[in-house]
């Protein structure tokens, strides 16, 4: 083969293999067209997904206030060490030389070098979270010679209004999985961010929590932070201003002198809830700060269970204060009258069974105004019989008991107003005559909570005779609630007040002996003692054991409602005092001592603050 | 070019004793007969090179654009004086060469260092080296001269390509061993270049690749599992998007999101965010695609065109056996290291450890690369030297 043979059958293969490689940049080429133009803006999203992270504000919760603009709930600044890993001179050393400042576990030292561990370098460490600011302080002065040791700041939930306000309060922690499962709000996913987990806290978590903020910011692949790009301030909680007054708050818990038990005193006229205290409480701030497992314990396991709200949680049966409702019931039904009288002979007989009257050996005539004074068993049993169980159910309602108030606690009982058609849905069986005798005294399958029974008072007090209902929170764009007319005729309402008056003012009266004797104020009210047990035939033979001598848990429950001035009303109250014995020696003198209490407030001048609501001093 | 010098040149080598004055003259007329638009093209590309190295170091001048600098000017001067070597003397030293190369390969075998999960470096008087990069040249001077001093060079006879298989396989399993997938391919693809280019008939490459098609199985159950690792992400990148996916996913990013225009010098995110870790290495093309978008990224695509067209040009003008096969086999080479390294990030091959040439920081690649185009000039430069047959046998 000659050399040009040579020569040109490599040029042939040179054009051949050229050819190839230039079809191989023709790929390239295509592909870069692909890439950067014809995909170009999936890409670009996929590239600032990559660079920019959406870091969340926390916004600051909303504070819970009183109705004179009292702070009951804040949040209190924390003061903390936190530690960036990549600016000390080796962490352990950094430790060393802050232990000779503030004490530092070995739990804390451990925790501290394991979350460095975990970390990259430039994460910040939480050595600790809260100290004191001296303890502070001495850290801050000596940071020139700490390098890598910050200041934190941050807030802690401070609840100031003690274990009085601790149920209607309730307080905040750490979401669980599922709250964030059930709410898409990501500051929920936070490190340290705490919902209201019980309470109003719970109830206006949406309210107080208020709305993150957020800044962009551009990242690194490892996560570091170059620089700010954009930021949204978010929105802080809103405050939550209460009808409470933390006074009278205060001073209701107190006066329980260690009783278990639960009480409210509502403003009758617009049924503003100026306590409700519930006995005993606790440090709701144990639980903000995360609570020991001993601590919950011992709260669980108490029998007098201080984690209840017993005002709203807490069913009772009425006793004798639910002869309000009988009463009413039954003058509505003509059955009784002013000339009406019945004779109380210590008990009465009904199908053989024999149903008994406080009074041992009777109270003799009768009319409605001296049975209820004297809360005479007997007067109740005979009229509520003929009234029936039926129009009983339905007076009461109207008066508010068996209902469910919207005040804005997620943790709420309803007491139970039977009927005959309650029996039969519930037991299968028709409603027995006997069960109307108990039912008539408020007792047996009759329960009701504190509040609903304060809301009966309050309706019987009310001055314009409205159907009030009770209001925890106070609504900025609805200052003054507004209520239909009670659905009773006035002059029963007139009646059932002259007997609640005699019941407290007549010598004669079941509370006389603590009736309210304050600036020439009067209190009317009935009292109310209900049986937990069942005394046996026996017992009464050898005469009923006294409260004294029988176990805490048996012991008949105290209870009071009643209301102030008599002539003029402006507070009710219901006091309850579970096993506290008979009701007109135990929870009277407490009812009067809040109604005086509310009075006093009333009479002097009141610290009102900027943006806390007007009270209402006109009735 | 002047009439005078070539005529002075092809003085000089029609003689076989060249005397000094006329040598000088000769180095002076060789300069002469250097393709200046293939430097300049050169150049270009080092320059875009050091812009990007600028920006990748986030503008920092001295980080990596200054040395690479120093290199490329040290490299461009090796290069240059490579090419007026007397071809006849680099004819001379190929399998010499080829056999130190080989010593190198067998010293990394058994004295290497590990550097990246693979035995590739050897340290020798506190230099470096990297002799699989070295044999890609070697192997490519090996062959030329062997086909070049074969009796039958029209023919090439199936007995003749003993010798060529060997040459080939020595160099390939060692580096396979190491373990280098990537250049042990290219190594074996420049050779075969050679080989194709010197006429060994198209029916064996026809029949190899179905051959290597046949083993394939096989030669999967031996490959490494990060290689095996690296074939899989490639075909399915978002398997392992945060591990060996990881890779290909981000440059796809910074290709796309770099758009028709590009974002503009430094404002790459992807590679000034560390989303793409080492972006002055392998993955230098990137930081183009991203900046200066598809107008930057063609660009210097048309430019590698350009030379390795040019490349062709200067082997075909070449009139010595020995110096086209060189030349080809050297084209080849570059432009088997641009493809790799381009179809690399932009996902249509699996990682391998391929450096954009002339682009990519790094000193060895940096010198392999110009000391390869030095020794394509030199066959350019020498094209109308007569090179006889028996020049290149043995003995």
């Amino acid at each position: 083969m000659s050399e040009e043979k040579l020569t040109e059958r490599f040029t042939r293969r040179a054009i051949l293999f050229g050819g190839m490689q230039a079809l191989a940049f023709g790929v390239i080429g295509a592909r870069l067209y692909q890439l950067q133009v014809v995909e170009a803006d999936l890409y670009r999203t996929l590239a600032e997904d990559n660079r920019i992270n959406l870091e969340l504000l926390p916004p600051v919760r909303g504070r819970i206030l009183d109705r004179f603009g009292r702070e009951l709930a804040r949040n209190q600044r924390t003061h903390g060490v936190i530690l960036i890993p990549e600016q000390t001179n080796g962490v352990e050393a950094t430790l060393d030389q802050l232990a000779r400042l503030v004490p530092i576990s070995d739990d804390v030292r451990q925790r501290v070098i394991r979350d460095v561990g975990r970390n990259r370098s430039f994460t910040p460490i939480t050595v600790i979270n809260d100290m004191e600011w001296q303890a502070f302080a001495k850290v801050n002065v000596n940071s020139p010679d700490l390098p890598g040791v910050h200041s934190k700041t941050g807030y802690r939930r401070d609840y100031l209004g003690g274990e009085s306000l601790s149920h209607l309060l309730g307080y905040v922690g750490y979401p669980s999985e599922n709250d964030q499962q059930r709410d898409p709000d990501p500051l929920l996913n936070m490190p340290g961010f705490q919902i209201g987990r019980r309470g109003l806290e719970r109830q206006f978590d949406t309210e107080l929590r208020g709305k993150a903020g957020n800044r962009q910011v551009e990242v690194n692949a490892l996560g570091r932070v170059i620089r700010e790009l954009d930021r949204e301030e978010g929105e802080a909680g809103k405050d939550l201003v209460l009808t409470i007054d933390a006074n009278l708050q205060d001073f209701s818990a107190a006066r329980f002198e260690g009783e278990t038990g639960a009480a409210v005193l509502l403003d009758v006229a617009n049924g503003d809830v100026l306590a409700m205290a519930s006995t005993p409480g606790f440090d709701a701030n144990k639980f903000a700060t995360g609570i020991s497992t001993h601590d919950w314990r011992k709260l669980v396991d108490d029998p007098r269970s201080p984690l209840l709200n017993k005002a709203v949680q807490g069913r009772y049966p009425p006793g004798s204060t639910f002869k309000i409702a009988v009463l009413a019931a039954a003058l509505e039904a003509g059955i009784t009258t002013d000339a009406r009288k019945v004779m109380c002979g210590g008990h009465i007989e009904m199908g053989g069974h024999r149903f008994h009257c406080w009074h041992r050996f009777g109270h003799g005539m009768m009319n409605f105004k001296q049975a209820t004074r004297e809360s005479c068993d007997v007067y109740f049993y005979q009229i509520a019989r003929e009234v029936g169980i039926d129009r009983i159910a339905d007076m009461s309602r109207r008066l508010g008991l068996g209902q469910v108030y919207d005040i804005g606690l997620p943790e709420q009982a309803k007491g139970l107003i039977p009927d005959r058609n309650w029996k039969q849905a519930v037991y299968g069986q028709p409603w027995q005559v006997g069960e109307t005798f108990i039912a008539g005294i408020g007792q047996g399958f009759v329960t009701s909570t504190a509040l609903e029974l304060a809301v009966m008072t309050a309706r019987v007090a009310n001055p314009a005779r409205q159907a009030v209902a009770p209001r925890l929170v106070v609504d900025p764009n609805d200052m003054m609630p507004t209520f239909s007319e009670l659905p009773v005729k006035p002059w029963i309402i007139d009646r059932v007040r002259d007997s609640l008056d005699a019941v407290t003012n007549h010598p004669a009266g079941t509370a006389f002996e603590h009736r309210m004797m304050w600036q020439h104020q009067e209190m009317a009210g009935k009292t109310g003692t209900a049986q937990v047990r069942r005394i046996t035939q026996a017992e009464r033979d050898q005469g009923v054991l006294a409260n004294k001598e029988l176990p805490w848990s048996q012991r008949d429950h105290a209870l009071f409602v009643g209301y102030a001035p008599v002539d003029k009303p402006r507070y009710g109250v219901s006091v309850i005092v579970e096993h506290g014995g008979s009701g007109s020696s135990v929870a009277t003198p407490i009812a009067r001592d809040l109604l005086i209490a509310a009075l006093q407030r009333d009479s002097g001048a009141q610290p009102t603050r900027e943006g806390a609501p007007v009270r209402e001093q006109e009735v | 070019m002047g009439n005078a010098s070539r005529r002075l040149s092809s003085l000089a080598w029609e003689d076989g004793t060249i005397p000094s004055i006329q040598r000088a003259g000769g180095v002076f007329a060789k300069i002469w007969r250097l393709s200046f638009v293939y430097i300049g093209l050169i150049c270009a590309v080092a320059a875009i090179g050091f812009l990007l190295l600028f920006s990748a170091a986030d503008g920092d001048l001295n980080a990596y654009a200054v040395p690479q600098m120093k290199r490329f000017a040290v490299g461009l001067f090796i290069a240059i004086c490579v090419a007026l070597i007397d071809i006849r003397f680099i004819m001379k030293l190929a399998y010499p060469a080829y056999v130190g190369t080989l010593l190198l390969l067998i010293g990394v075998e058994l004295f290497g260092r590990v550097g990246m999960g693979a035995q590739r470096w050897l340290d020798i008087g506190g230099v470096s080296l990297q002799p699989s990069e070295l044999m890609k040249i070697a192997i490519i001077l090996a062959l030329a001269r062997y086909f070049h001093s074969l009796p039958t060079r029209e023919g090439v006879p199936i007995k003749s390509l003993i010798i060529p298989a060997l040459l080939i396989a020595a160099p390939v399993l060692l580096v396979l061993n190491q373990p280098d997938l990537g250049t042990a391919l290219l190594i074996a693809l420049g050779a075969l270049t050679v080989a194709f280019m010197a006429g060994v008939p198209l029916r064996l490459f026809v029949f190899g690749a179905a051959g290597a098609a046949a083993v394939m199985p096989f030669a999967w159950t031996q490959l490494h599992d990060y290689q095996k690792a690296r074939v899989m992400t490639f075909l399915d990148p978002s398997r392992d998007p945060l591990g060996a996916g990881y890779h290909i996913t981000q440059s796809k990013i910074a290709l796309g999101s770099g758009g028709t225009w590009g974002r503009g010098l430094m404002e790459g995110t992807q590679s000034h965010l560390s989303f793409l870790p080492e972006s002055q290495t392998d993955f230098i093309f990137t930081v183009l695609a991203e900046e200066f978008g598809l107008f930057g990224a063609s660009g210097l695509v048309m430019i590698y065109v350009v030379m390795i067209g040019l490349g062709w040009i200067m082997a075909g003008s070449v009139k010595n056996h020995f110096g086209r096969l060189m030349a080809a086999g050297l084209n080849t080479m570059f432009f088997l290291y641009v493809l790799v390294n381009i179809a690399m990030v932009i996902g249509l091959m699996p990682v391998v450890g391929v450096p954009l040439p002339l682009v990519s920081y790094g000193g060895t690649a940096m010198l392999t690369v110009l000391l390869g185009l030095g020794l394509l000039m030199n066959a350019h430069v020498h094209r109308d030297v007569e090179l006889s047959r028996n020049e290149g046998v043995i003995l």
